[in-house]
């Protein structure tokens, strides 16, 4: 292949490529990362498979009690029992809860960084906002068990006061007697994932082509209906993707949630009731537990896991969905 | 704790080795030192785990025996019973803390292994109740109260007993150990074997009524019944005390109502039937005196230990701990052993073979 080079044809001097040997090291690297994929999958099917296994004898001692039945008695002499719902229900309230809080404040926080933060102010916020995801989980339930939930009680019995009459509220700000509650769960969790749904908004909102922001200025929209208008729609996925990554947070978030939980094992609509999740009940339990009830606390485990991958992939869908949907409508 | 005592152990490690060939020749000979086993001359290092119960005096213990043998490295790591008997079974750790006896779901081998009591101490029952004090429950209202059958203070069941107290008819809230627990096997065994109304059973773990609240270890117990008016709760001693509980006066067998307190403690278990192999029940305990809640709590040790120098060390350690270390035991709220209980436990140590 001899064909003469002009000087443009002629690779500029540098040590980016390594004539002879690219090849191999192309190889290697591809390898490489390959090998690296296929370990992610490798130790999550491990880990589903270990853990599976031995959770089985619970899961067959159960069956499908084990995540429809509301009791939960391990020490029950003849037949203990290993139902999980109860936990179920407050893992999913309390995590939704907390995403029903903290969706709408860090979008807000997002948009207030990317649109209407003055260029000085934005640094600094976004380094006290990632320092908040810094902060341990246990310190934040700490606080939560040493000042919101004291500090909480007399907001929720006032709340409970205030609609004790209303048919579907009376029930849903039932009566507290003190501050371990699914709310006090749900607000500390909103706390804890609000850095995460917050920067991935922001950086979603910076991909917004300011094209697109002109383009709805220039047609004489105000700041809002641009937002509404070129912000949104183009990060919706984006969006969506963040609020996921927040809910597996919640859903497996676990000291804190033990400390402000309260521990019961019931079924209430009453927000300002106790309840316990699935995380907690794990690690309340695991240090004292032998036979089929350490059997009981991986298949726990295993729901949860489960749980989380069914949430991340539903968000997925909803995620390629409204891409098809975007690609569709600037095509 | 355990990380502090971590930080120890490296540098202790290289020294101890080079001292391990030294013991092991002079370790026989040391028993001439006024009263111990020579203690002083031991070196070496003991790894333990279990019971989180009798941590805070296993700690203090550990650290005061360090003075008398400074070469000797302990570590006691509170992880809960289960998992102490479990990491005992599998040979991690050369003697566990217990509060519970092992069973059948436990993975140590029967006959490997031998009960040394250690110290007991009083589960009080803590209540907040803002302008009642001294309150007194008789055993089958208590069962009543911890199942959900009585439901506000002003109970008649309650009231009897306190005539004296205004009761108001604020709800119970009862609060219970979240975590799988020592103490909520004796309380829960105490209502199984003392009353004829309870009917939740015992174990680490039970099914109490759904509406309570669980909290993490005993201070979680404490903090609700601290924030909840109206709650009542287990709580040891030491955290009762420690967090300005108010606690009830609980009827005996004998039907006196008895404050919890070390001695009624101590009384409680010079009335415990002691089997065999020294696991005894001092729950409800026969005696005017004695205090009915209250947990004992042991130390599993190998029969044999392959090792001669680690059998070696654990004698020496627990002959401490029955001996002087019993005196460490009342500033930390346990009580310590009654004499005759103290020498059967020593006599125990003696069928360690190495």
């Amino acid at each position: 292949m001899e064909f003469p080079l002009t000087q443009l044809d002629r690779a500029p001097a540098s040590d980016v490529t390594t004539p002879g040997r690219g090849r191999t090291l192309d190889r290697v690297f591809g390898g490489a990362s390959y090998g690296a994929g296929l370990l992610v999958l490798g130790v999550l099917a491990l880990i589903l498979l270990s853990t599976t296994w031995e959770a089985l004898p619970a899961f067959q001692h159960s069956g499908f009690d084990f995540i429809f039945g509301q009791r939960w008695a391990p020490n029950n002499p003849d037949l203990p029992l290993f139902g999980t719902l109860t936990f179920l229900y407050g893992t999913a309230v309390s995590s939704l809860l907390a995403l029903l809080i903290a969706v709408p404040v860090s979008i807000g926080i997002a948009l207030f960084l990317t649109e209407l933060a003055p260029r000085w102010l934005r640094v600094p916020a976004v380094t006290v906002i990632d320092l908040l995801a810094a902060v341990p989980s246990v310190v934040f339930g700490l606080v939560g068990i040493l000042v919101i939930a004291p500090a909480a009680l007399p907001l929720y019995q006032w709340i409970h006061d205030l609609v004790v009459n209303v048919p579907v509220l009376g029930s849903v700000f039932g009566p507290a007697v003190n501050g371990n509650t699914f709310a006090t769960a749900g607000v500390i969790l909103a706390v804890m994932v609000i850095p995460i749904i917050t920067s991935i908004s922001r950086e979603v909102f910076d991909t917004v082509p300011v094209a697109d922001k002109q383009a709805a200025y220039a047609l004489g929209a105000t700041r809002w209906e641009m937002i509404k208008g070129a912000v949104f729609p183009h990060s919706f996925a984006g969006l969506v993707g963040a609020a996921m990554l927040g809910l597996g947070r919640a859903m497996g978030e676990t000291i804190a949630v033990t400390l402000v939980i309260g521990g019961s094992t019931q079924i209430a609509a009453n927000l300002f009731a106790s309840g316990n999740s699935m995380a907690a009940v794990i690690a309340q339990q695991w240090g004292e537990a032998s036979g089929l009830h350490t059997s009981a606390l991986i298949g726990i485990g295993v729901v949860l896991f489960a749980m989380t991958v069914l949430v991340n992939y539903s968000a997925r869908v909803i995620v390629r969905r409204a891409e098809i949907r975007m690609k569709g409508a600037t095509a | 704790m355990t990380v502090n005592v971590r930080g120890k152990v490296l540098p202790l490690l290289a020294a101890s080795a080079l001292a391990l060939g030294v013991a092991a020749c002079g370790g026989g000979d040391s028993a001439d030192d006024a009263g111990n086993t020579g203690t002083s001359d031991l070196s070496g290092e003991l790894t333990a785990s279990g019971a989180s119960f009798p941590d805070a005096y296993y700690q203090v213990a550990i650290e005061a025996y360090a003075e008398v043998a400074p070469e000797v490295v302990i570590n006691y790591n509170s992880t809960g019973s289960g998992t102490g008997k479990k990491e005992f079974g599998e040979g991690l750790t050369d003697f566990a803390g217990t509060d519970s006896l092992v069973g059948d779901d436990d993975p140590v081998e029967p006959g490997s292994f031998l009960y040394v009591p250690t110290v007991a101490a009083p589960i009080t029952v803590s209540y907040n109740l803002p302008g009642v004090e001294g309150l007194q429950l008789g055993q089958e209202t208590l069962a009543q109260i911890f199942q959900g059958d009585i439901e506000t203070w002003n109970d008649p069941a309650i009231a009897e007993a306190n005539p004296d107290a205004e009761l108001p008819d604020t709800p119970i809230t009862i609060a219970h150990r979240s975590d799988g627990s020592g103490t909520t096997t004796n309380f829960t065994k105490f209502l199984d074997e003392a009353t004829e109304s309870w009917e939740l059973g015992s174990g680490d773990v039970v099914e109490w009524p759904s509406d309570s609240q669980g909290g993490e270890k005993n201070t979680g117990v404490a903090s609700i019944i601290q924030q909840t008016e109206g709650a009542i709760g287990y709580v040891d001693l030491a955290d009762a005390t420690g967090s300005e509980l108010v606690f009830a006066a609980v009827e005996n067998a004998d039907g006196e109502f008895v404050m919890p307190s070390i001695a009624g403690t101590t009384a409680g278990l010079e009335g415990a039937e002691v089997a065999e192999d020294l696991s005894y029940n001092p729950l409800n305990a026969a005696g005017a005196d004695a205090y009915p809640i209250t947990a004992p709590t042991y130390i599993l040790v190998r029969t044999s230990y392959e090792d001669p120098q680690t059998a070696e060390l654990v004698k020496a350690f627990l002959t401490w701990l029955l001996t002087d270390g019993q005196a460490l035991a009342e500033d930390e709220f346990f009580a310590p052993l009654p004499d005759s209980l103290a020498e059967q436990a020593l006599a125990q140590l003696d069928k360690i073979q190495s």
